[in-house]
């Protein structure tokens, strides 16, 4: 599964550890992720990220 | 004007803006300033830079050390205008391939505030960059409070550049902690509430990462005020309190705005409601306190009681303003109620309240609305109302 980096705070989203704290479960593919999940580092929305 | 030498070989060469009062809709009473440091080593270094409009001040104080074109290196710390503003200028006048050491996210925002005017080179989190007697290490700290910030560290003086944390608006004739005392807490615990509040979480594992390298601190130099040399630790150590997001129990807020002083009776009904419970409560007007100074008083109150008249079946402006920014600061672990009095619709109590609950708030009572001009029952239900909040927060 692809990780996938926020454009506006560089963050990583790595489906292997997920984000628990947001609900989001390790395991879960960006692609799963809710629509209205935002980045847990500056709340940029999904639609931010892009594949690293 | 001259820099003063804040340890062997190490100075600051910042800038004080005496006079300025209103910093992006912050309220500095005390004017500011902008740190920045000059390291004499075999590579000369600065450490950030001013706001633009004060580039001659700086250099004026880099001149009173060392010829400025003999700066080697440039670090950037914080991509916002009034630490880096300075930076074309200075590197029009020093030499525009000088390196300007940053973050990987200060390469893109730079980038993105001054085109290919820098000379940009992007550190990794932890790395070092010798500077001959003294090794520079940089630390990231996204959102601390950009997604570019950075500290950097000398390794054998033991100090730390910590950018906008540990910082404060306040321009005075003390440059040190030990010179102003506690009287610089109140400042230091408005920027806290006003800048970093929101980014209590991140500065939370920061913090335990920096416990965790056990870096000796000697000094803290950040890019705002005094700097902290008698006792960093305590510094460091309110802002692991204030990143808790603990409220002091018994301190209750009330802020409203009003027209033709009703919902002002009731706020002050209600603070005498809260204050017969044992509350410290006060009562701050919007049109005479600044949202600033609210908004440190909310930072540590474990109630917000927010009062607005109903204008055009709405909310008063100021207090549109005021929830606005509350909002944006992400407040936790507090109760909350509404209350105002109106002529005949009515509508803003209910919208205070849904506004309060949206940001997470816990409501502890229903809106309370007065029509027209509270009378002695009013007045009653008010002072009631203060009360039956008290006992919830106890």
């Amino acid at each position: 599964m692809d990780k996938y980096v926020c454009l506006v705070c560089g963050y990583v989203y790595d489906p292997e550890q997920g984000d628990p704290d947001n609900s989001v479960a390790a395991g879960t593919a960006f692609a799963d992720i809710p629509e209205d999940w935002v980045c847990p580092i500056c709340s940029a929305p999904k639609d931010q990220f892009g594949k690293e | 004007m001259k820099a003063l030498q804040i340890a062997e070989g190490v100075y600051d060469v910042g800038a004080t803006d005496w006079n300025v009062r209103d910093f992006h809709g912050y309220s500095t009473d005390n004017g500011s300033t902008y740190n920045a440091f000059l390291i004499i080593d075999e590579k000369i270094t600065l450490i950030d830079t001013v706001k633009e409009e004060f580039t001659e001040q700086m250099m004026a104080k880099i001149a009173s050390v060392i010829d400025p074109k003999k700066i080697d290196y440039i670090i950037s710390n914080h991509t916002e205008m009034d630490h880096s503003g300075a930076l074309p200028r200075v590197v029009h006048r020093i030499g525009k391939d000088t390196p300007v050491y940053c973050s990987k996210m200060g390469l893109k925002n730079l980038s993105s505030h001054f085109g290919d005017k820098l000379n940009l080179r992007a550190v990794a989190d932890g790395e070092e960059l010798s500077l001959g007697k003294r090794t520079l290490q940089f630390f990231e700290t996204r959102m601390i409070h950009w997604p570019d910030s950075m500290f950097s560290y000398i390794k054998e003086d033991k100090i730390l550049f910590s950018s906008d944390a540990f910082g404060q608006h306040y321009a005075g004739p003390e440059r040190f902690d030990d010179q102003i005392g506690e009287a610089i807490m109140p400042h230091a615990k408005k920027y806290f509430a006003n800048i970093l509040w929101l980014f209590a979480p991140q500065i939370k594992g920061l913090l335990t990462k920096l416990t965790g390298l056990n870096l000796p601190i000697e000094l803290i130099c950040p890019d705002h005020g005094i700097l902290w040399r008698d006792n960093p630790a305590k510094i460091v150590e309110t802002y692991t309190e204030w990143c808790e997001l603990q409220p002091q129990s018994n301190k209750a807020l009330v802020v409203y705005d009003t027209m033709w002083h009703s919902t002002e009776a009731m706020a002050e009904e209600i603070v005498a409601g809260l204050a017969a419970e044992g509350m410290d409560a006060k009562p701050m007007h919007l049109r005479s306190c600044h949202r600033s100074d609210v908004v440190t008083e909310a930072f540590d109150a474990k109630a917000i009681v927010v009062g607005s008249p109903t204008l055009n079946n709405g909310l008063f402006p100021t207090v549109a303003d005021f929830l606005t920014y509350l909002k944006g600061l992400k407040p936790k672990n507090k109760l909350a109620a509404s209350f105002g009095s109106y002529g005949w619709s009515g509508e803003a109590p209910k919208l205070v309240g849904e506004e309060l609950k949206t940001m997470g708030l816990e409501m502890v009572e229903d809106p309370l609305r007065q029509q027209y001009v509270p009378d002695q029952e009013g007045l009653e239900g008010c002072f009631e109302f203060g009360r039956r909040i008290a006992q919830a927060i106890k």
